[in-house]
């Protein structure tokens, strides 16, 4: 074995297209290494979500191949990949279905074979991490979009995922919430793959930013280099908001 | 959001009969029911005892009069056809203050009315001391299949995420001036339900794929350690169902209902 662990999450030139026949990807290359933040922007249509459909198994790969800490995703190793990829939804009222948070915090490690005193210590953790454990016993269509967000990472987490998939986890959020996601992620000892459009964030918690469109990865690097260059935000319809430091 | 988080129909307390597991509630709510329902028509006394029965365990359970009376309304519908069965009903009649009325069909109206109102307010009383999740979950202890069980709980759970839909759908249209008066002004409302259905199996198969995402293969997995029911459990629970057999059978035993007659 080599002294380096496996990228968390790695996808090798990987095609796509819809089942109508419109292509989406066409041969997306990524790397997220154990333990990194990574940024995936672009505008919309330019296949973020599709690629984060492809990390745990969601979408087929059309050709190409998705691996997760080594091992490659295949119908025999499905399960075990989407024990170790954590895919949190933009829309939590579709990630949350169960009738209580912490039932549906149990969800995926009870799928996973885990039963009793150990399921029930693997829920509290999560749920403790994202400091939600108060929120246990509600319905999760009662709780506000922070806490909802907060409860949707924590019932992924419980899985002790390797890498965590996020599909705009900062949309619709108050900014306070904002922030205490940020708060959240930054703490977070798991690799995570952030898909956004809030930049400001991006900057905050990823060194490293995937710019795609039309299918296509358009320039992998450090995230201050890629926010600095405002041609290249524009040509992709991206800006940074205005007014911050960084934009002329 | 609002501050409760728990259903409409639930009061928060911490009385016995709140503690008792579900499945055990939900037992002892059927066999109370059929006493109610084998109770004969005629039988006013007995009527009478099986409410006197459950006003001592709503008071037990805390759960306030003021609260279950209103909701007692969903039987509304019941007591209209069985004041309306005195006056349809045939056979021998006798005046009440100078109205004619069947006497078979006084009996069967009380006998309805008495019903309805005994069976829904036990009903009532268990969903008001039992949250859904432990209902469902009970009635899973009670072989019912999960199939049935997971149809519900996804319904509670999504039947507000779509009220919204609906809601926001018909803010939208009266905010570009639709207000429909007429028959023939339905049509957009019928298009939305359309475009509502569409929605809403859309947003299934998002939850699906969320599910998928975490390991779901076909079967809900056990998610919560449950209390299992003692011997003392039991034995609080069917005091009521015994009662209302204690009480049903005195009352034909001694014959005060034959008297009364």
């Amino acid at each position: 074995m080599s002294q380096t662990p496996p990228p968390a999450l790695e996808l090798a030139d990987v095609h796509f297209r819809y089942p109508d026949g419109t292509p989406a990807l066409a041969g997306i290359d990524l790397r997220v290494e154990a333990g990194e933040r990574v940024a995936l922007v672009g505008p919309n249509g330019a296949g973020k979500t599709t690629i984060a459909l492809h990390t745990n198994g969601l979408l087929r790969t059309e050709a190409g191949e998705v691996r997760v800490s080594g091992i490659t995703l295949r119908p025999e190793t499905l399960r075990e990949i989407r024990q170790r990829v954590g895919f949190v939804f933009q829309d939590a009222e579709d990630q949350l279905f169960m009738p209580t948070v912490g039932e549906d915090v149990a969800f995926g490690p009870a799928n996973h074979g885990l039963r009793g005193a150990e399921l029930e210590a693997r829920v509290e953790a999560a749920l403790a991490t994202l400091e939600v454990g108060h929120l246990a016993d509600r319905a999760p269509h009662h709780l506000s979009g922070g806490e909802r967000r907060r409860v949707a990472i924590a019932t992924v987490l419980a899985l002790r995922p390797d890498v965590l998939v996020l599909d705009e986890p900062s949309a619709g959020l108050d900014p306070a919430s904002r922030r205490e996601l940020i708060t959240t992620l930054a703490g977070l000892d798991v690799a995570q793959l952030l898909v956004t459009h809030d930049l400001p964030m991006v900057r905050e918690l990823c060194p490293r930013t995937v710019l795609v469109d039309g299918g296509r990865v358009v320039t992998d690097g450090a995230t201050s280099e890629i926010l600095a260059d405002e041609e290249l935000l524009a040509a992709h319809r991206l800006e940074l908001p205005y007014g911050l430091p960084g934009r002329a | 959001m609002g501050a409760g988080h728990r259903h409409a129909l639930y009061v928060h307390e911490h009385s016995a009969v709140h503690g008792l597991p579900a499945h055990v509630k939900v037992v002892a709510t059927f066999a109370f029911t059929v006493v109610v329902a084998t109770t004969p028509a005629t039988d006013v006394v007995a009527f009478v005892g099986l409410a006197a029965v459950l006003v001592v365990v709503t008071h037990l359970a805390r759960v306030p009069f003021g609260f279950l009376l209103p909701r007692l309304a969903v039987v509304t519908p019941f007591l209209l056809a069985a004041a309306l069965l005195p006056f349809v009903a045939s056979g021998p009649r006798v005046e009440v203050f100078g109205i004619a009325v069947a006497v078979e069909g006084v009996r069967g109206g009380f006998g309805l009315a008495a019903r309805a109102v005994l069976g829904a307010g036990a009903s009532l009383l268990l969903v008001a001391t039992t949250e859904v999740p432990d209902l469902l979950r009970g009635l899973e202890r009670l072989r019912v299949p999960t199939l049935l069980t997971q149809i519900a709980a996804f319904m509670i759970r999504y039947l507000e995420v779509i009220a919204g839909e609906v809601g926001r759908q018909r803010t939208a249209m009266t905010a570009r001036g639709y207000d429909p008066r007429w028959l023939w002004q339905l049509r957009p409302l019928a298009a939305g339900l359309g475009t509502l259905f569409i929605r809403s199996y859309e947003r299934g198969e998002r939850v699906h794929s969320a599910m998928r995402a975490r390991g779901f293969t076909g079967h809900m997995p056990r998610t919560v350690v449950e209390r299992d029911a003692v011997r003392a459990d039991w034995l609080l629970a069917l005091a009521l169902p015994l009662t209302a057999v204690v009480v049903r059978v005195a009352t034909s035993l001694t014959g005060v209902s034959e008297a009364l007659r």
